[in-house]
C-alpha cells in the first residue's frame, strides 16, 4: 500500500523571497497507526505531525533529486527548455528512491519513490516492500496526468492549488486508496475515460 | 511550473484576516444552503481547501459549513466534482466526526469517500472496525444496477493493513471465498460497450468479442491482469482489484489454516509448467476457504508467469508483465511459506522462469524475488541454488550498478536477508568488490543501507581487503564512470593503446596496457585477489583528472561515515594480530590517498580517532609497530601534510610505551623514540623556522614536549636532557624571531606547557604520577579513599605547576579560562573520540 503522495517544489522559488522547498499538494490516505496520541494533545496535533512528516519527506526528496542531478552532471532546471509535452517530461524525469528508517519521520519504516520534473517533485510513500517496479510505474501515470490536467508544465501552475478536485479525481481512479493497481493498458484506457469524464463537468 | 502567482496564493491563504474568512464561511454556507452546484460553489470549495490547507495549524470551519459538506459528501447524489471537494476539505479539518451513514446511503462510491475521511483522521480500533463491517455489508449484499463493487476493494486493502484484527473469523472466510471467485472465475468475454454511433443512428450495442492475450493472441485460459479486452464486465474490474490487494491479504490472512497438509503427489506436475494451467488445477471444492484462496491465487500467478512470456503490443503492458512477475513469485512464495506443499509445484514453475530470465538482463529485477524464492525455499525442496546467487552477486552489480531502482532493492535485497546470506551463501561474502559498486556510484541515496550491510560483510580474513577497498571507494566510483563512458565511445576509441604512448588522461589510462591492471583490480568481481596493489599512487595521479566530479565527491564525503562504520565493527572481534595490521594501514593509507577536496582530511581525522581506540585495545602495539611508528613520528613532512594524525600519533607514543603496558618495552627504545621526537622538535622550532617555512601550531609544539617529558619520566637519565630542552623552549618562546609567527595566546600556550613540566620533573615521582599515570586511576579506590583520592593529589600538582614565579596570576587566570591542553591530559580532540 502507499501511505501517501505529494506535489511539491525541488528548487528555490526563484520567484518568492523565501528559498523554501513548498509543499503544494499532500495525501495521506490514511492515520499512520492505531497508536493513541499522548495523553494532552488533541486531533490538531495529529495533523500537524503529518504536515512535518510531509515536509521531512519532500526536503529529503529535493536534496536527493539535487544530488542525483548534480552527480549525473545535468544543468539546474531553470536553465533547461521546458520538454514539448507532458509524455516526454515524464520521460525525461528523474527518478529515485530512499528508505525512511523507523522514526524518521514516520514510526514504521517507509520506502519514498520520487520523480523530478524539471523544478516539481512528485513522491510515493510506499509501505516497505512494495512492489516498486508497479509503484514507479503508477507514479509516473499519475505525474503525467498531473502535468496535463493541471497544466504544470506552463505558467502560471496555480492549478494545482487551486484545482485540487483534479487531483482527488486522479487519486481517486488511479491510487485509491493508496492501493496500487495492476492495470493494463486497456483498464489505464477505461480509468482515463472516466477521468477525462469527471474533468469535463 | 511553480511561480510568483501560486506563491503568493499560499501567502494569502495563510495570512488571510479573520474578518475576511468569516465572511468567506459565510457565503459558502450561503451557497451549499441554496444547492447552487455552479461554477462559483465549485470555485468557493477549491479556495476553502486551499485555505484549510495551506497551513499546518488545523482551522476549526463554522459547524453549519461542516454539516453541508458532510451533507454533500454522505449523498450518493452528489456529482463527482463535489464530493471530491468535500472530501478534500474534511480530511483536512482535525477532529472530524462523520455522522454514520444511513443504509440508503451506503452506495459503494459514497462509502468509499466516507472511509476516505474517517481513516485519514487519526483512526481508533473502533473506526476502523466500522468502516469495515459497512464495507463488508456492502460487499456480500447484490449491488444495484450501475454500482460497483471495486471502490470497497481497496478500502478493505487499507482496512487490513491498518488493522487486520477488524474482521472476524466468518467474515475472513467470506472474503476469502469472493476473492476466489474474483481471481479464478471472472468471464474471459469483453464487457459490453456502447458504441455512441453516428449521428443519425441509435446507439447500439457491439457485440462483445472473446478477451485476448497481450500479444493479441485469443485469451488461452481464465481471465487475470494480464488479459485485454475493448472495455472489462464488473467481475474482470474485480478480478484486478483481488489481484492488486492478494499479497497483502495472504500475509495478514493465511496463517492459521491447516497448512500441514498432503505432500504427496504435487510434484508430479512437474515437468509441465507450459501448460495450462487450469488442466494442473487440483480439484479444490472441498477445500476450507483460506486454503482454497491459496490453491487459486497460485494458478492465478502460474498464469501470470506463463503470460508474461508472450511479447506485448504495448510498452506498458511489458513493464506491467515485469511487475505481475515480481508479485507472482512474491505471492508464490508467501504461499510456500505457508504451506510447503506448494513447494515442489511452485519450483518447478520458479526455476523455468529463472532459466527463461537469467540470461536477458532487462528482467534482472525479476531476479530479487526469485532469489529471495531459493533462499526461502531450495533447502525444502533440494533444489541447487548456487547459480542464481552466483548470478545475483556478479552481473547485477557489476553490470546495472548505475540503475537506481534495481540499485535499491539489490541493496535492500542484502540488507534483509544478511543473516542468511552470510551463514549459508558463501559467494556473498567474497562479493564485495562487486557490492561495492552500487554504492560507489548512488552513494547518498545507499548510504544508510550500507551502514547497516557492511558490518555483516566484515570479518577475520575480510576486514584488511575491506578497508583498502573502502579508502578506495571514490576511485571505484571513477573507474565505474570511465569504464561505461569507454562502453558507449567508439570502437576505435577502445583499442588497446601502444604501451610506450604517454597518458594525457583518464580515460586513456583505462585503455594503456601499464594501468590496466590497476583498473581490473579496482574494478574486480570477487574479493581474494589480494588486500591491495602496488603503484596504488600512481593510479591516484591518472584518476585525478576526474578528482573534482560531483559523482566522486559525493561518494568522498560519504566515505568516512562508512569508514567509521568499519573500525567500530571491526573493533569487536579484532584480535592483537589483525590489530597490528590494521595500525599498518592506517599509517600507510594516511598518506596514500585519492586526493580529493576534503577527502584526505576526513580520512585523517577518523584514522585518528581510530587509532587511539585500537591502542586502548592492545597497547602493546606500540612496541610490536615501534619500527613504523618511530619511522612516522620521525618525518616532519608527515606534520605538514597530517598535523592532527600526526599528534595523535606522538599522543599514542608518549602514553603507551611504558613497561606498565606492554613488559617488552626497553629503556632503548624510550630513548630512541624520545631522540627522534627531540630531533623533530628541534628542526621545527629552532632549524625550519625562517620566512618560507610554514609555521607549526603550538598544539603540535607542546604535545611534543608533553611526550618528550612522559618518555623521560620512564627513564629518569633523561630528565636533564628534556629539563634543558624545555627551558630552551621556554626562551625560545619568549624570543622575537617567535612573536612574528605566533599570537600572543600561542606564545603562552607554549611557554606555560614549557614551565609547566620543568616543575614537574624537578619531582620525578610526582612527574611519574602525572605524566605516566597507573592504569588504576579509573578505580573506585581513587576516588573513595581520602588518602589517596585524587583530589588531594590534583590539589598537591597544581602548587607545584604554579611555583613558577615567571607569569602573573593575571594570566594564568587568563590562560585557564581558555579550552586548553593541560599536561597529561588527551587532547581536545582525543577526548571526543
Amino acid at each position: 500500500m502507499v501511505h501517501g503522495f505529494l506535489i511539491h517544489t525541488l528548487c528555490p522559488v526563484s520567484a518568492g523571497s523565501s528559498s523554501v522547498c513548498r509543499v503544494l499538494y499532500t495525501r495521506f490516505f490514511c492515520s499512520e497507526t492505531l497508536v493513541p496520541l499522548p495523553a494532552g494533545l488533541d486531533a490538531g496535533a495529529e495533523r500537524l505531525l503529518q504536515k512535518e512528516q510531509m515536509m521531512v519527506v519532500a526536503r529529503q526528496v529535493k536534496s536527493a533529486c539535487t544530488l542525483s542531478r548534480e552527480a549525473a552532471g545535468k544543468p539546474p532546471p531553470e536553465s533547461c527548455l521546458p520538454p514539448l509535452d507532458e509524455v516526454v517530461a515524464v520521460q525525461e524525469a528523474d527518478c529515485g528512491v530512499f528508505r525512511l528508517g523507523a522514526g524518521e519521520p514516520f514510526q514504521v519504516e517507509k520506502t519514498v519513490l520520487w520523480l523530478g520534473v524539471l523544478s516539481l517533485g512528485f513522491s510515493l510513500v510506499c509501505e516497505p516492500h512494495e512492489n516498486l517496479l508497479l509503484a514507479e510505474g503508477t507514479l509516473r501515470t499519475l505525474a503525467r496526468h498531473c502535468l496535463e490536467h493541471l497544466h504544470l508544465l506552463g505558467p502560471p501552475g496555480t492549478d494545482v492549488l487551486l484545482k485540487v478536485d483534479r487531483t482527488e479525481v486522479l487519486l481517486d481512479r488511479l491510487l485509491p486508496h493508496g492501493q496500487l493497481l495492476f492495470a493494463n493498458h486497456r483498464f489505464i484506457h477505461s480509468l482515463e475515460k472516466e477521468i477525462a469524464a469527471c474533468m469535463a463537468k | 511550473m511553480f511561480t510568483a502567482g501560486a506563491e503568493s496564493l499560499i501567502k494569502q491563504a495563510r495570512e488571510i484576516q479573520d474578518e475576511d474568512l468569516q465572511k468567506f464561511y459565510t457565503r459558502v454556507s450561503k451557497l451549499l444552503h441554496g444547492k447552487d452546484f455552479g461554477n462559483e460553489t465549485v470555485d468557493s470549495l477549491q479556495r476553502l481547501y486551499l485555505i484549510v490547507s495551506a497551513t499546518k495549524y488545523s482551522r476549526a470551519l463554522p459547524e453549519d459549513v461542516l454539516q453541508l459538506l458532510q451533507d454533500l459528501l454522505c449523498s450518493s447524489k452528489t456529482a463527482e466534482q463535489f464530493q471530491a471537494l468535500s472530501c478534500a476539505i474534511l480530511r483536512e479539518t482535525f477532529p472530524c466526526d462523520l455522522r454514520n451513514l444511513s443504509d440508503e446511503e451506503g452506495n459503494s462510491k459514497t462509502i468509499s469517500h466516507v472511509a476516505e475521511v474517517t481513516l485519514a483522521q487519526g483512526s481508533n480500533q473502533d473506526k476502523v472496525s466500522s468502516v469495515a463491517h459497512r464495507v463488508l455489508k456492502c460487499l456480500e449484499a447484490r449491488q444495484p444496477e450501475g454500482q460497483s463493487s471495486r471502490y470497497l476493494l481497496p478500502v478493505l486493502s487499507k482496512v487490513i493493513s491498518l488493522s487486520p484484527d477488524s474482521l472476524t473469523e466468518d467474515q475472513i472466510n467470506l472474503v476469502s471465498r469472493k476473492l476466489v471467485d474474483w481471481l479464478r472465475y471472472a468471464s474471459i468475454q469483453q464487457g459490453v460497450q456502447l458504441s455512441s454511433g453516428g449521428f443519425f443512428t441509435s446507439p447500439r450495442t457491439r457485440q462483445p468479442g472473446p478477451i485476448t492475450e497481450v500479444d493479441g493472441a485469443v485469451a488461452a485460459d481464465f481471465f487475470t491482469v494480464l488479459s485485454l479486452g475493448q472495455s472489462y464486465t464488473e467481475d474482470q474490474w474485480m478480478n484486478m482489484h483481488a489481484f492488486s490487494m492478494i499479497r497483502k491479504w495472504l500475509l495478514c490472512y493465511s496463517t492459521d489454516g491447516s497448512g500441514n497438509g498432503d505432500t504427496d503427489d504435487k510434484s508430479e506436475v512437474d515437468g509441465s509448467v507450459m501448460s495450462m494451467v487450469s488442466a494442473t488445477s487440483t480439484s479444490s471444492r472441498l477445500l476450507p476457504p483460506k486454503e482454497r484462496l491459496r490453491e487459486k491465487a497460485f494458478e492465478y500467478c502460474h498464469r501470470l508467469i506463463e503470460q508474461s512470456d508472450r511479447k506485448a503490443l504495448k510498452k506498458s503492458d511489458a513493464e506491467l508483465q515485469k511487475a505481475c512477475l515480481i508479485e507472482a513469485v512474491t505471492v508464490m512464495d508467501i504461499i510456500c511459506r505457508e504451506d510447503p506443499s506448494f513447494v515442489y509445484r511452485a519450483f518447478a514453475c520458479v526455476k523455468a522462469l529463472y532459466g527463461r530470465l537469467s540470461g536477458d538482463l532487462a528482467f534482472s529485477r525479476a531476479l530479487l524475488p526469485i532469489a529471495q524464492f531459493y533462499l526461502n525455499h531450495s533447502e525444502t525442496a533440494a533444489v541447487d541454488s548456487e547459480a542464481v546467487y552466483r548470478q545475483l552477486f556478479t552481473r547485477i552489480p557489476s553490470e546495472l550498478f548505475q540503475e537506481p531502482m534495481l540499485a535499491f532493492e539489490f541493496t535492500q535485497f542484502c540488507r534483509v536477508n544478511v543473516k542468511v546470506l552470510r551463514e549459508s551463501v558463501g559467494i556473498f561474502k567474497h562479493s564485495f568488490p562487486n557490492l561495492f559498486k552500487p554504492l560507489a556510484w548512488n552513494s547518498p541515496a545507499l548510504i544508510s543501507e550500507y551502514v547497516e550491510l557492511l558490518p555483516s560483510l566484515i570479518g577475520p580474513d575480510t576486514a584488511i581487503e575491506i578497508l583498502h577497498s573502502l579508502l578506495d571507494l571514490p576511485c571505484l566510483t571513477a573507474a565505474l564512470d570511465i569504464q561505461l563512458r569507454s562502453a558507449s565511445s567508439q570502437p576505435s576509441e577502445r583499442v588497446p593503446l601502444d604501451p610506450s604512448v604517454k597518458v594525457s588522461s583518464s580515460m586513456e589510462a583505462f585503455r594503456h596496457p601499464y594501468y590496466r591492471g590497476m583498473f581490473l583490480y579496482i574494478l574486480r568481481d570477487e574479493a581474494g585477489t589480494g588486500d591491495t596493489i602496488d603503484r596504488l599512487s600512481v593510479l591516484h595521479e591518472v584518476l585525478a583528472d576526474m578528482a573534482d566530479s560531483p559523482r566522486i565527491v559525493q561518494c568522498a564525503q560519504t566515505t568516512p561515515i562508512l569508514l567509521q562504520v568499519f573500525f567500530n565493527e571491526a573493533a569487536q572481534f579484532a584480535d592483537e594480530k589483525l590489530i597490528n595490521q590494521l595500525v599498518l594501514v592506517i599509517l600507510e593509507r594516511s598518506s596514500l590517498l585519492y586526493d580529493i577536496p576534503n577527502y584526505k582530511r576526513e580520512v585523517q581525522r577518523v584514522f585518528s580517532s581510530q587509532l587511539l581506540v585500537l591502542c586502548k585495545l592492545h597497547p602493546s602495539l606500540i612496541v610490536e609497530q615501534c619500527k613504523e611508528l618511530m619511522e612516522f613520528s620521525g618525518t616532519t613532512g608527515n606534520i605538514q601534510s597530517k598535523e592532527n594524525f600526526y599528534t595523535h600519533v606522538v599522543w599514542a607514543i608518549g602514553e603507551y610505551l611504558s613497561v606498565s603496558y606492554d613488559k617488552r618495552c626497553t629503556v632503548e627504545q624510550i630513548t630512541a623514540f624520545f631522540e627522534t621526537l627531540e630531533a623533530v622538535l628541534f628542526e621545527i622550532t629552532q632549524v625550519r623556522l625562517s620566512a618560507s617555512i610554514p609555521t607549526y601550531s603550538p598544539r603540535v609544539i607542546t604535545m611534543l614536549l608533553t611526550t618528550l617529558s612522559k618518555l623521560a619520566s620512564r627513564s629518569q637519565d633523561l630528565i636533564p636532557r628534556v629539563s634543558l630542552f624545555l627551558s630552551k623552549m621556554r626562551s625560545f618562546a619568549r624570543s622575537p624571531a617567535v612573536s612574528s609567527w605566533y599570537s600572543e595566546e600561542d606564545i603562552e600556550e607554549i611557554h606555560t606547557r614549557a614551565s609547566e613540566l620543568i616543575n614537574l620533573l624537578k619531582l620525578p615521582s610526582v612527574a611519574q604520577f602525572v605524566l605516566a599515570p597507573s592504569t588504576e586511576g579509573t578505580s573506585p579506590r581513587w576516588h573513595r579513599d581520602t588518602n589517596t583520592s585524587l583530589p588531594l593529589a590534583m590539589r598537591a600538582i597544581s602548587k607545584v605547576l604554579q611555583r613558577d614565579s615567571s607569569f602573573s596570576p593575571g594570566m594564568q587566570q587568563k590562560a585557564g579560562n581558555r579550552p586548553r591542553n593541560s599536561v597529561g591530559q588527551v587532547p581536545r580532540e582525543v577526548t571526543e573520540v
